[in-house]
């Protein structure tokens, strides 16, 4: 299980004359998860962004699960397995939180080009929405349009929509972004067990979060990697210490 | 509302009451009409029905699609010249200009109608295949375009007419039915109505409904769940240019004339004020707003040629004050799941 599931190679992404991502060149291993830290307007939802097909790099190359998927678009590398979540919660509003769960199903389940029947009522969507929604504490509030649900519960919501596509890798940027202390200690309790089966990428702005859940960790800085190493090796690197404190 | 008030406050409920009293009335129409002794009352009703269905076409990638489509004339005007084509060429038996063979039209209803909607379905590939790679103001700029351009199309044509558009001397034939029997007319409209709301209600809560409404709410998001969206839209798009087609196909015949004008800016606009006023993202709203609109023209057009003066502040009123339109307000909270 130690060969990588994610390699990036020198990614590149320019917005006029700023390089947000600077040839970044980085892998994943499968089964782990991958901190990804940096200050801000370091480049991490950029480089996330890129993973996950949503902007079109420059230059280099990313390849998944063997296959290199550079320029393949978004719909397409999360039918392969390659999901991502939102800093900024998306959801499918005004649907009930079942809904939301049922259509990260059905994404699954082939083409949707199916024009009759009532699909509120197909268990095959239905009953593991449910069981997913028990699975993040989301049970009572299955039939609340997702707009209603607090912000901590759209969260989760967003978890079980990911969760429910069964991806081979996750790109999380910020899960936990806005989140009370209770709120977050459950989304690590939900993460936790995921390891092994799932591989992530975890964008955390808290770093306890980070040190406590990952096994490798990249540090960003201006676009550009500055290490990569576990926990121990970045808590105790200098230069880390110093880009987070600011002092250059 | 008060009205509201008094039909109580389950929202599922009072769709159902809705709903029948309006089937009620949509099949009272034509003893009403006997009873008053006022005939003209059945061709006002078959008109409505008829636009019903291009409204409900629209609302379809419109409420349900989040499809902004400021061409929906283009299909409505095609439908309508295959029947008045078609029937031209049968009457003075002549060969059908632009195809090879000598093929001299028809007036069987069997098969101009579903010509008429598999052309505007081809209609709506072509054009949605274009315009669904944009979004936002530009879809609205460019869905405008292409129906302007088939507008300036068949004006420059003068074998149908160009300008001044075509008499249809005879109207589709069905066999054992006379469509030039107002009643039976009416019918048909009313049955091909019904039919077209209950296969779009089975389509808006399918798998494939589904995805639409969620295209709708959430593109970005569809996407990254792994739904290829672009393809899901241009099917609803190709649908709601058929549905409109069939519609195209029943004005020809209603108005015994097709010209240019069906294809034009402002016929598009009024069929997106029936959405609108009716309720957009509901499939009885368009029923109703095509109803309250050509009323409202029937009406108020015999008071003053400046009838639109009235329409406009109504029509603000109502994006204001009643996003889901007249259906809206009859039914209340709870319309978006239905």
């Amino acid at each position: 299980m130690a060969d990588p599931i994610l390699e990036v190679i020198s990614l590149t992404k320019c917005f006029g004359a700023i390089a947000a991502s600077d040839g970044l060149t980085f892998s994943v291993k499968r089964g782990t998860i991958h901190g990804l830290i940096g200050p801000n307007g370091a480049g991490k939802s950029t480089a996330i962004a890129q993973l996950s097909g949503e902007l079109q790099s420059d230059t280099g190359r990313v390849r998944f699960d063997g296959q290199d998927v550079t320029r393949w678009a978004v719909d397409k590398r999360a039918r392969s397995g390659l999901q991502r979540s939102y800093q900024i919660t998306s959801l499918l509003p005004e649907f009930t939180a079942e809904d939301n769960v049922a259509m990260a199903i059905q994404s699954q389940q082939g083409h949707s080009f199916r024009f009759w029947e009532n699909a509120r009522k197909d268990n095959s969507l239905r009953t593991p929405s449910r069981k997913i929604l028990e699975r993040v504490g989301l049970s009572d509030f299955a039939d609340n349009p997702a707009m209603d649900l607090a912000h901590g519960q759209q969260r989760q919501l967003e978890l079980a929509m990911v969760l429910a596509t069964a991806p081979s890798m996750l790109l999380l940027d910020e899960p936990m972004a806005g989140m009370g202390q209770s709120e977050s200690l459950r989304m690590m309790e939900l993460l936790r067990p995921l390891k092994g089966d799932v591989t992530m990428l975890l964008v955390e702005h808290d770093m306890d979060v980070v040190f406590a859940l990952a096994d490798m960790i990249t540090v960003l800085v201006k676009g550009q990697v500055l290490l990569t190493g576990t926990p121990d090796e970045i808590k105790n690197h200098p230069e880390v210490r110093r880009a987070y404190l600011g002092d250059y | 509302m008060f009205l509201s008030k008094i039909i109580g406050s389950d929202a599922s409920f009072r769709t159902k009451i809705v709903t029948l009293l309006g089937l009620l009335i949509l099949f009272a129409v034509p003893l009403l009409a006997n009873l008053f002794n006022e005939p003209f009352l059945v061709d006002i009703a078959s008109r409505i029905l008829i636009y019903a269905l291009v409204a409900v076409s629209l609302d379809l990638i419109l409420g349900y699609g989040g499809m902004v489509s400021f061409g929906h004339g283009a299909f409505l005007g095609l439908g309508a010249y295959v029947v008045g084509i078609l029937t031209h060429h049968s009457y003075e038996g002549t060969a059908v200009a632009f195809l090879p063979g000598d093929w001299q039209g028809t007036t069987q209803a069997f098969v101009q109608w579903p010509l008429a909607m598999i052309l505007s379905g081809l209609l709506a590939l072509i054009i949605g295949a274009l315009s669904l790679r944009t979004s936002g103001v530009y879809f609205i700029m460019i869905t405008l375009a292409f129906a302007q351009m088939l507008y300036f199309f068949m004006i420059s044509i003068p074998t149908y007419g160009g300008e001044d558009g075509l008499n249809i001397w005879e109207r589709s034939e069905i066999p054992l039915l006379d469509l030039y029997d107002a009643k039976s007319f009416y019918f048909i409209c009313l049955v091909l109505l019904l039919l077209c709301l209950w296969c779009c209600s089975r389509i808006v809560k399918s798998r494939f409904g589904m995805v639409l409404r969620g295209c709708r709410q959430n593109e970005v998001r569809m996407k990254a769940l792994g739904y290829p969206v672009y393809r899901y839209k241009l099917m609803a798009f190709v649908l709601s240019g058929m549905i409109a087609g069939l519609a195209g196909a029943l004005l020809a015949n209603h108005t015994e004339f097709v010209g240019p004008g069906l294809m034009h800016w402002t016929r598009s606009g009024e069929i997106m004020i029936m959405v609108i006023l009716g309720g957009m993202g509901s499939l009885i709203g368009p029923v109703l707003g095509s109803a309250t609109l050509l009323m409202m023209e029937e009406v108020l057009a015999g008071l003053t040629e400046h009838w639109m003066i009235f329409l406009g502040p109504m029509l603000v009123l109502i994006v204001l004050f009643a996003r889901k339109g007249l259906y809206g307000l009859l039914i209340g909270k709870g319309t978006d799941n239905g």
